[in-house]
């Protein structure tokens, strides 16, 4: 009996988003002390296997096969659920993103099992039931609940967990799987891959400045590329931003746009709808700047000026450039 | 739902809406408008169908204003419906569509509930109906009953070329949905909406509380008024060590 994970990793090892899935999965493993096993596609470097051991997975199970080498959402799902019944897993866990989504979204299809998304802690209550706590409206709701299926098909709310080894790392042992596939499992797939250029991007920039409604203008923006650049980091926008046409939906914070974690995010006109502060949970430090010091995202800023940016982002610009 | 505030019913059980207003989706609303923009392009026609409490009918009337000609309404009594049931009750609404007028080229969906975060609804109805689907869309180019589909992952694009008929969830962002013209709003004042009442099922996942999340943060710290606040930011910035 075990907890099976999904594991997403590249050559930096395995992925931050699968390491907070691993915390959250093994949990819940520990709850009816049942082991904690994964599955790869494709086979995890040196660094990624000590993460393995790290955060307490007994088993790998990687799927090496020609046919997977471009993602195919429906094989991977294949692959989880032909291993989760010969290995009799209580539970299959998935990463929040949009492959971890995707792939437990197929799971539950082709099982006619439930898949909840968005969970933040699960604890066995007994073989058919599990008791979950889970994000709604990004965050900004949550719910508890039962589930009652067997195995239970979770992915994990990026924001709702945080990545801690296990309390001692486990002898991993290194098992290959190989799955039954069929053509149709790999009739969706990946057929070309373009890296985009390099520069900061929005969700691993260290700084964002972000800009909303209150900048007034496309051309208003010019003084938060200044800063930005100034800071080492990239600008960021609200949905209204990007409604207006000022600025494209690519820097556009929030549920619906880009999930940030920068260091500092330092917003500006921005009053902070649930769903804008859903996309900045993660940032360390929040600075804002508003006119309205009523404003919801006062509640969510670490510090704040009052005033209007546009005249304080241009001298503050002047005063770093003075030092 | 716009707000720093949800309100929960004493019961635990939902949100109290009775000061709210509803809108379509930010996703879905992008999934009308590139159904109506592909069908502007090869001609065709858009159906929108929505499954929801009887308020959900102002959606679909959006969505005409925008160039959909045929709206469903799956209405419901306000219980919330699992992702299995809603997946089962589209399928069993568009098979009965297909019997009489072929398969739907293109079925779109909004890649995920701004609510529940499911992801899977599109999916489902996708594996249902046999046909292949691509999620988390930003761009789709049409050719040769063929779709090619853009999605990104980790700092690139990634590209899924797939036959049709075929399922698509969608993301904000793969264009800028239109503000409905006003010949548009008053043609969709009178639009002919189809009704069904698909049966309710309980699903897997049961409820048993709402709750808004604990611990709420401090109000900020003011650091001053206006460009007198310069000074005492460029410190804060300093100690946060992004200074050049």
């Amino acid at each position: 009996m075990s907890v099976l994970c999904l594991v997403e990793h590249d050559e930096s090892g395995v992925t931050d988003a699968t390491l907070r899935a691993l915390s959250f999965a093994r949990r819940l493993a520990e709850s009816s002390d049942e082991t904690l096993s994964a599955l790869s596609v494709g086979s995890p470097n040196d660094l990624a296997l000590r993460s393995l051991a790290e955060y307490g997975v007994s088993e790998l199970h990687p799927v090496v096969l020609s046919a997977l080498e471009t993602y195919a959402p429906v094989a991977w799902a294949t692959s989880l659920l032909e291993l989760a019944t010969s290995s009799r897993s209580t539970a299959i866990v998935a990463a929040g993103t949009d492959r971890g989504n995707e792939v437990m979204a197929y799971a539950g299809a082709l099982s006619g099992l439930a898949m909840v998304a968005n969970c933040f802690e699960a604890s066995r209550v007994d073989e058919l039931t599990v008791r979950l706590s889970r994000q709604r409206w990004a965050g900004s709701l949550i719910e508890e609940a039962r589930l009652e299926a067997a195995p239970a098909l979770l992915t994990v709310a990026f924001d709702g967990v945080s990545a801690q080894p296990a309390s001692e790392p486990t002898a991993l042992s290194v098992h290959p799987f190989a799955p039954t596939l069929s053509d149709s499992d790999l009739l969706v797939a990946v057929s070309q891959f373009l890296p985009r250029d390099a520069g900061v991007s929005l969700a691993d920039a260290r700084v964002v400045v972000g800009g909303g409604r209150g900048v007034g203008s496309a051309e208003g923006f010019a003084a938060l590329e200044e800063l930005a650049e100034l800071l080492g980091g990239t600008v960021g926008v609200s949905r209204a931003v990007t409604s207006l046409g000022w600025r494209s939906h690519s820097q556009q914070v929030g549920q619906t746009g880009t999930r940030i974690s920068p260091d500092l995010y330092l917003v500006s006109g921005i009053s902070g709808a649930t769903q804008h502060l859903a996309g900045c949970q993660s940032a360390k430090h929040v600075v804002a700047i508003n006119t309205d010091p009523d404003a919801p995202i006062m509640m969510r800023a670490d510090y704040a000026v009052i005033g209007d940016l546009n005249e304080i982002i241009p001298a503050l610009v002047a005063a770093i450039r003075a030092r | 739902m716009v707000g720093a505030r949800i309100v929960i019913t004493p019961d635990g059980q939902d949100i109290d809406t009775r000061h709210l207003g509803f809108t379509i989706s930010p996703h879905e609303e992008c999934a009308v408008e590139e159904a109506v923009r592909i069908v502007e392009h090869h001609g065709g026609t858009v159906s929108v169908l929505t499954l929801g409490p009887p308020e959900a009918a102002e959606q679909l009337r959006d969505a005409a204003a925008t160039g959909a000609s045929r709206l469903l309404h799956l209405k419901t009594d306000g219980r919330e419906w699992d992702p299995i049931a809603t997946a089962n009750a589209i399928v069993a609404s568009i098979r009965d569509h297909e019997r009489d007028d072929g398969p739907y080229d293109l079925i779109f969906f909004g890649n995920e509930a701004p609510d529940t975060g499911d992801y899977q609804v599109g999916i489902r109805v996708a594996h249902l109906l046999s046909r292949p689907c691509v999620s988390g869309v930003r761009n789709l180019e049409l050719s040769d009953g063929r779709a090619r589909a853009r999605r990104e992952f980790r700092g690139g694009d990634e590209f899924f070329d797939i036959e049709l008929p075929a399922v698509l969830s969608v993301k904000e962002g793969i264009n800028l949905p239109r503000y409905p013209s006003l010949p548009g709003r008053m043609r969709a004042k009178k639009a002919a909406i189809e009704e069904g009442e698909p049966t309710w099922r309980a699903g897997a996942t049961h409820k048993e509380l709402l709750r808004v999340p604990s611990a709420p943060r401090e109000r900020a710290e003011i650091l001053g008024t206006g460009v007198a606040a310069v000074p005492a930011l460029v410190d804060l910035l300093d100690t946060f060590g992004v200074l050049p």
